[in-house]
């Protein structure tokens, strides 16, 4: 990823509100009541350098630097068990993921973490093929992550050739359809 | 009424005893799936934490060429591209300034999405559409007997509850009933598998499983159904690592698709259920209805 200035706190503060308030209900997030139901739902707040409520709490509190710093929103699942329960309707898993594409964005890569490297591999494989090939996504994955988490997973790997459920590429879509999905990306990256 | 169907990316390789039963299923029941062309990938997780907006322009492609073809329903039976196209539907619907910015990037590819298209889950389909009588009617083998634990996981009924309840659906044991399957209590039937922390967070996703596994063992279920090929790999895939960290490997405790067992009660051919393609023995658990 090319250099990029750093964004005072600021700045990234006032790109995240931007992007938020464009969401449905994002607004929402100024009602928050800290009653900690979010983290209750949550099947991994305990593995969160801050749960989702602390979450919401150090944000109003200016410090979102802190938290694209950690490791809370790469510990997200996605299982939206926080949305459904929050009594005050904030769209929490959108906000994770708005965290997440800022971290993206400014090249934030906490210790640790592999979350990252892992949507760059995805994002690869997609733009490669239109569709996603599990094993070209694993190997862009272990081989830029970790080899040998890479030749741990080989057994498996091997279960599901013996099965007929790995192929070595996926179908890809048309050329056609590449050239689409290529305009779409510049389009909502770039604008 | 139009149907097309969105297989998604994990059908046709890890989900393919999923795909099998799926297509051999819905044939049986005349339902007519034909495939989306050109389909492109959701975008799943990733591209949601890589930029939503892009995630979702992304996802409006399929909704786009779903309606370019005359179509109003767009299916799938994987739970993250449910998620995935169900929100892009939805989010530009509901917030009319984030639905032109869709627009404007299928602008750029020669596309647009008017918003008639409705996403939904097979399970869906087949519980509302179909309907459970009609599969009890034509069914040819009674899994009565079969102990089974119903999983739905997260993201068929979260955020959205479109079909089923966010936090205890329903709909997954009433059409197990229907084959007469016996469902055992299953209060984590909606907690997480882990999803892509299996890669990422492997530890943590680990635990997740276990607690999947272990809670349909104390149930006494016999195998764990499910409704999303992410689902199955995580139940199925790392038994070693749940083994190494919690002591049990649940070796007696298969994963299938539910139109797996469907496809059992209607008497399909053995190799249209895709049942011998687990990675977990189908026997002995299904040995009586095979
Ligand atoms: S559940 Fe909602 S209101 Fe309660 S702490 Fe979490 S975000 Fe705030
Ligand atoms: S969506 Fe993410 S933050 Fe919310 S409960 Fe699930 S894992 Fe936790």
């Amino acid at each position: 990823m090319a250099e990029m200035p750093k964004a005072t706190s600021q700045q990234l503060a006032d790109e995240f509100m931007e992007a938020i308030l464009n969401l449905p209900d994002g607004e929402k997030i100024k009602q928050c009541i800290q009653c900690g139901t979010c983290s209750g739902a949550c099947p991994t707040s305990h593995l969160m350098d801050y749960t989702p409520r602390e979450t919401i709490a150090a944000l109003r509190a200016g410090m979102l630097d802190r938290v694209l710093d950690s490791n809370t929103m790469w510990m997200c699942s996605s299982c939206y068990g926080c949305t459904v329960r929050c009594p005050a309707g904030i769209k929490l898993t959108d906000v994770m993921y708005e965290l997440k594409s800022l971290a993206m964005k400014h090249g934030v890569r906490p210790k640790n973490v592999t979350t990252p490297a892992l949507q760059e591999a995805f994002v690869a494989e997609v733009e490669a093929h239109g569709r996603n090939a599990e094993v070209g996504l694993m190997r862009r994955f272990f081989m830029g992550t970790n080899p040998f988490d890479g030749l741990r997973n080989l057994g498996l790997a091997l279960a599901m050739k013996q099965r007929g459920r790995l192929s070595l590429g996926s179908s890809s879509v048309s050329p056609e359809g590449q050239r689409q999905l290529k305009a779409i990306a510049d389009k909502a990256r770039g604008g | 009424m139009a149907r097309l169907f969105y297989p998604g990316c994990a059908l046709e390789q890890s989900g393919k005893p999923y795909e099998v039963s799926t297509l051999a299923v819905a044939k049986a029941l005349g339902l007519d799936l034909p495939e989306l062309r050109d389909w492109n990938c959701c975008g799943a997780t990733a591209y949601m934490g890589t930029s939503e907006l892009w995630g979702l322009a992304l996802a409006a492609r399929n909704l786009a060429l779903t309606e370019q073809l005359g179509a109003d329903e767009l299916v799938t039976v994987c739970s993250g591209c449910y998620v995935v196209l169900n929100k892009a539907a939805k989010y530009t619907a509901s917030n009319p300034a984030l639905g032109a910015q869709v627009n404007d990037a299928l602008a750029a590819a020669g596309l647009t999405y008017k918003g008639t298209v409705r996403v939904r889950h097979l399970l869906d389909v087949i519980v509302n559409d179909v309907r459970p009588e009609t599969i009890q009617a034509k069914m040819k083998t009674s899994l009565a007997g079969l102990k089974v634990a119903p999983y739905y996981g997260c993201q068929i009924g979260r955020p959205f509850d479109d079909f089923d309840d966010s936090e205890s659906p329903t709909t997954l044991d009433g059409l197990l009933e229907a084959v007469e399957a016996e469902v055992v209590p299953y209060p984590l039937k909606s907690r997480c598998c882990g999803g892509m922390l299996m890669s990422t967070s492997r530890d943590a996703a680990v635990t997740l499983v276990y607690n999947l596994l272990e809670c349909a063992d104390r149930a006494g279920a016999q195998c764990i159904v499910t409704a999303c090929p992410l689902c199955t790999v995580n139940l199925e895939g790392y038994r070693r690592q749940v083994a190494a960290k919690h002591g049990k490997a649940y070796d007696g405790l298969p994963i299938f698709a539910f139109t797996q067992l469907l496809g059992v009660a209607l008497g399909l051919p053995r190799a249209q259920t895709g049942v011998d393609m687990g990675l977990i023995p189908a026997e002995p658990a299904l040995t009586a209805y095979l």
